[in-house]
């Protein structure tokens, strides 16, 4: 039970499988078609630039109107019957069993021309496109990834020790000043992890916009499967500055959140 | 009235996560092809199981997920052993190099693997299929069995096997006898884990299936293109019903187990 050697058919397996895959992404980045140095990809990429604005613009989007609706939610749940908050957690995780394709097919059927929002919004007298717009496409994210804003909120709600909000009630605090000065400031690494946790799998989800947006709402995902069919090299350059901005964007989230524990 | 009001906010929530849901049951019943209702019928679900793509996908997708599954947490099992008698430096840079497929966007991971399929497939003259999806499938399996693992190791006092060895176990029989029943849930959890993973991945394993391996997220993301047919929202249905099935069984087991160890 001292030996290192059961990780070594892990550590071939990762320099094969993780390390090379992710050298030959660099590779094709920066060389052309004969294996030369080349910028060309990345200048080629720069294309793309406003389709990468707007995937950070709509993962942004998903993730704040995500928050809007966990906040509230996990706020409840971490107050309700012990009975109950199990019951809703369950109720949260079940659709996420579901394939997601599935889950925005589902929105699909309900927002296509006579689905049956449609017929209601119809009903009501307006005539507006439900669907091929960022609307849409907000909407499927927010469908998708909610659960992943509740679960960490939650989680942390839950820790936070009673006695200190009865502390600062006794000492005279109001309900505004408890939620401002002890609750939200305890919840807020379960925020972070939230913000984390949907945002990064929405900028880089690819399909969604395919679905529920229109020809314009295309995000990084989509041009990367797409364009990985003709220039790898472009792919490639994409797939890289997806990776770079994902971590930078980790690492930038983790550090706020070890000094928010840390103050905290 | 501050109740109510919690109520009707936790109502909408799950409304707005279970009405796309419920409609695609209610409409796997229905005899037409629209949202409008025609009638109860069983016609769709007959269709789907006289679709032969569709139940040999289903097929694929069970036989990835076990041999994945299994294979993945062998490796993993053993890597975090390994892992775990690992000094300082050298077992960090292990366990990141082992977090980068969960980090990673999936579409990144996909991506690369793509890259190292053709390459290597140029060289050694395979085509992708089977065996690369099953790579790749236990390529972002296998971290998830160490991370699951490595936490019951940490929590398992070392004394146990020493205890063994000084007892008269050879190293393998105090292995089977105190270590592995010390981590066993954990194993059990990352063999849980990769199963579900690797059943309802879709974005990696389209890039690495090749022309012909078709698994269910991707037939359904194929039959989606062509047109639109209700058999999915049978099938959608059945996937459902099946996952709260297997849920509850889950969920009354442990909590027999509990009862009987009179925990509960």
């Amino acid at each position: 039970m001292k030996s290192k050697s059961p990780a070594y058919p892990y550590l071939l397996w990762m320099l094969i499988f993780t390390i090379i895959p992710l050298i030959m992404v660099v590779y094709y980045a920066f060389t052309d078609s004969n294996g030369n140095f080349t910028l060309q990809s990345f200048a080629d990429s720069l294309y793309y630039t406003d389709v990468f604005v707007r995937s950070l613009w709509i993962s942004l989007l998903s993730t704040v109107i995500c928050l809007a609706i966990a906040y509230p939610l996990s706020y409840i749940m971490a107050r309700a019957k012990k009975h109950s908050q199990n019951l809703v957690v369950m109720l949260l995780m079940l659709p996420m069993w579901m394939n997601f394709i599935l889950r925005i097919y589902a929105w699909v059927l309900l927002l296509q021309n006579d689905g049956l929002v449609d017929m209601a919004v119809k009903f009501l007298g307006f005539d507006v496109a439900l669907m091929g717009n960022m609307g849409a496409v907000v909407l499927g994210m927010v469908y998708n990834f909610l659960p992943f804003m509740v679960l960490p909120i939650y989680t942390v709600m839950l820790k936070i020790d009673n006695s200190l909000i009865e502390a600062a009630h006794d000492l005279g605090a109001n309900k505004f000043r408890v939620f401002s000065k002890v609750v939200f400031p305890l919840s807020v690494p379960g925020i972070i992890s939230g913000i984390t946790m949907v945002f990064v799998p929405t900028a880089s989800t690819f399909l969604v916009a395919q679905y529920l947006g229109g020809t314009g709402d295309k995000m990084i995902g989509d041009v990367i499967e797409n364009i990985f069919q003709r220039d790898k090299g472009v792919g490639s350059a994409l797939s890289l500055a997806l990776m770079v901005f994902i971590l930078v964007f980790i690492v930038i989230m983790n550090k706020f959140g070890d000094e928010e524990a840390a103050v905290a | 009235m501050k109740k109510i009001g919690t109520k009707i906010y936790v109502g909408l929530v799950m409304l707005f996560l279970y009405l796309p849901i419920l409609l695609l049951i209610v409409y796997s019943f229905n005899d037409g092809k629209t949202s409008v209702w025609k009638g109860f019928t069983l016609k769709w679900y007959v269709e789907l199981f006289n679709n032969s793509a569709i139940m040999s996908s289903l097929y694929n997708t069970i036989l990835i997920a076990v041999c994945a599954s299994v294979i993945s947490t062998i490796l993993g099992t053993a890597a975090a052993i390994g892992i775990y008698n690992m000094k300082r430096p050298l077992r960090t840079i292990v366990n990141n190099v082992s977090n980068i497929p969960i980090i990673n966007p999936e579409i990144v991971t996909g991506v690369s693997f793509m890259l190292l399929f053709a390459f290597l497939g140029g060289i050694l003259n395979f085509e992708m299929g089977f065996g690369t999806v099953l790579i790749a499938h236990i390529g972002f399996c296998t971290p998830y069995v160490v991370l699951n693992v490595m936490p019951k190791l940490r929590q398992m006092d070392n004394s146990v096997y020493e205890a063994a060895r000084d007892l008269g176990c050879n190293s393998g029989q105090a292995f089977r006898k105190a270590v592995l029943p010390e981590i066993m849930p954990g194993i059990i959890s990352g063999l849980l884990m990769s199963f579900t993973y690797s059943l309802d991945d879709f974005v990696i394993t389209y890039f690495t299936r090749g022309p012909k391996f078709q698994t269910l997220p991707i037939e359904i993301y194929t039959m989606l293109r062509r047109r639109i047919s209700p058999t999915i929202n049978a099938l959608s249905t059945l996937l459902f019903v099946t996952t709260i099935v297997i849920l509850i069984v889950v969920n009354v087991r442990e909590r027999r187990a509990e009862k009987a160890r009179g925990e509960y």
